[in-house]
């Protein structure tokens, strides 16, 4: 992390292309461990695959639920990976560029999401968002806005579940960024704020792009807060996750599909998107 | 020949993951440890059992271990199709203790059950309000009012099968702001204030009697469910498993259930 700052900040060369590998050489010691790896991830996609019921896979796409909660999930999806993009960015860099006193607990206070299982999760946003919450019981009384029960209420649950993938993605793409071109557009004169917008933003894009990805996918998957916070209606708060763990009750084949439909939807999405955004150097 | 290896290599890799697999789906032979018990079982029983008797279960399962030292009761509490599914996926239990037929019929259709499940309780749903009752509740119509927010159970899950049984048995239309996983869902969000009724058992009403009271309603007696037990084909502990069946259906057993509000078969 610390730097010289005698040196003239000058754009680092551009680090050699490396040749790929002969098979030959790769480590078996390294070898090993990923294919296994690579195995773990990949045979539960296999599992899911293999007890597919394709013959009636077209009949049970078409069942009236499935597009409705498909639609709700992508929404939701996006909107709370807006809101985190809104919020997380600037937390971001407050984490990564300002010294400040607790910086570290609030570094660790960030991560509280990640370790806090989904279900507690959504039981302490009832606790403050619901209506005899903290912050939800003035809502309700100054405006009569509630939020349990509704679909803002699912956004508000998978932006909290899903913003520390952003921020520690972000916060690690600022740390690792060369800090010398801020520091030489603040000599030049741009003040903070412009330096954020046209030198930070753009040297830090691709993290940022990564960030987003990784919370929107989070938030597309995530059931345990939503269903205790939002609860589950269909056309409202019901997402992909929730109708397929309700399917899960009585019909294990409709689950499996529900769970193809949201699995090849999110690759197909991600998919094009890496192919335009994040294109490999 | 560079690939060749690697192909050797993979293959020797998917071997071992394939062995590393099966060396971990081996059968545990945990629990059964040699006890002086007085009644001669042994062992660990693992009972599936309806979220609905989460109480009285715990309670039955404290009652046989005394009455039979050297046996443990473990439970997994769930949603009675949850746990059917997870049954029939293979899941090594013991005892399943469903809150409806319809999810244990998915379990002995399987051929999953060892004999016939026998009814051994039976439960109705009352509304739960918050404790005092601000809203004035007092029977189904009620909880058609506009502002009164109502949480029933997913129509997946016995308790909400049977919500809506009485429903339209008492020819009511209501719309609810949720449909919850399972009873214990729908009982919470009462207690946390937001809703202002949800159907749910009697029996989860009364474990719940500190925050919230029951209403009964006459239209219950037309949805009525009733609880099969059953000791499962492949119990790791079957002797063990059949004397937990045995208890519940005793004497002392049916007394702790009554006492949870439960009726006689």
């Amino acid at each position: 992390m610390p730097r010289l700052d005698t040196t003239v900040a000058r754009p680092r060369p551009a680090a050699p292309r490396q040749r790929p590998r002969r098979a030959g050489r790769i480590p078996l010691a390294l070898l090993l461990p990923a294919v296994l790896g690579l195995l773990f991830l990949i045979l539960p996609l296999a599992g899911l695959l293999a007890r597919a019921p394709w013959a009636t896979l077209p009949q049970r796409l078409t069942e009236p639920g499935v597009l409705t909660a498909l639609r709700l999930s992508l929404l939701t999806a996006t909107l709370a990976t807006l809101l985190c993009l809104a919020l997380g960015v600037p937390l971001a860099w407050l984490l990564a560029r300002i010294e400040f006193p607790g910086r570290r607990i609030v570094r660790a206070l960030v991560t509280v999401p990640l370790v806090l299982p989904p279900v507690v999760g959504g039981v302490a946003l009832l606790l403050v968002f619901g209506r005899r919450g903290l912050l939800g019981s003035w809502l309700d009384s100054t405006f009569g806005v509630t939020l349990p029960f509704t679909t803002t209420g699912v956004v508000l649950a998978e932006a909290f579940v899903a913003m520390p993938f952003l921020v520690i993605a972000v916060e690690g793409a600022l740390r690792g960024a060369d800090s010398r071109y801020e520091e030489a557009a603040a000599t030049l004169g741009a003040n903070r704020w412009t330096t954020f917008t046209h030198v930070t933003l753009p040297l830090v894009a691709p993290g940022i792009a990564a960030g987003g990805v990784l919370c929107w996918a989070r938030a597309l998957g995530e059931f345990g807060a939503t269903i205790t916070f939002a609860g589950n209606f269909p056309g409202r708060t019901q997402t992909m996750p929730l109708a397929v763990y309700l399917a899960l009750e009585t019909d294990l084949e409709a689950a499996i599909v529900l769970s193809l439909v949201l699995l090849a939807v999110s690759v197909a999405i991600l998919a094009t998107l890496r192919d335009r955004w994040i294109s490999a150097p | 020949m560079t690939t060749r290896r690697s192909r050797t290599v993979l293959a020797a890799v998917a071997a071992l993951a394939v062995v590393g697999l099966a060396a971990c789906g081996g059968e545990e032979s945990a629990g059964s440890r040699p006890g002086s018990a007085t009644s001669g079982i042994t062992g660990d029983v693992t009972v599936f059992a309806a979220a609905s008797l989460t109480e009285s279960f715990t309670q039955l399962g404290k009652d046989f271990e005394a009455a039979n030292p050297g046996t443990t009761v473990t439970y997994s509490f769930a949603g009675s199709s949850a746990l059917a599914t997870q049954i029939n996926q293979g899941a090594p239990a013991d005892v399943f203790a469903s809150a409806a037929p319809a999810n244990m019929k998915t379990v002995t259709d399987a051929g999953n059950g060892d004999g016939t499940p026998t009814i051994f309780v039976k439960n109705q749903l009352v509304i739960a309000v918050p404790r005092g009752n601000p809203a004035g509740i007092g029977g189904l119509a009620d909880l058609t009012e506009p502002e009164v927010k109502v949480a029933l159970c997913a129509a997946q899950v016995p308790c909400g099968a049977a919500a809506r049984k009485a429903l339209d048995a008492a020819g009511v239309r209501l719309t609810p702001v949720t449909l919850e996983q399972d009873v214990k869902a729908a009982l919470a969000k009462v207690k946390l204030g937001e809703v202002d009724a949800a159907l749910v058992y009697r029996t989860d009403a009364k474990s719940a009697a500190a925050d919230v009271d029951g209403v009964e309603f006459p239209e219950s007696a037309g949805a009525i469910n009733e609880y099969p037990i059953i000791v499962l084909k492949d119990a790791p502990h079957k002797p063990a498993a059949k004397a937990f069946v045995d208890y519940v259906l005793s004497d002392p057993g049916r007394a702790v259930l009554t006492a949870a509000g439960f009726g006689a078969p």
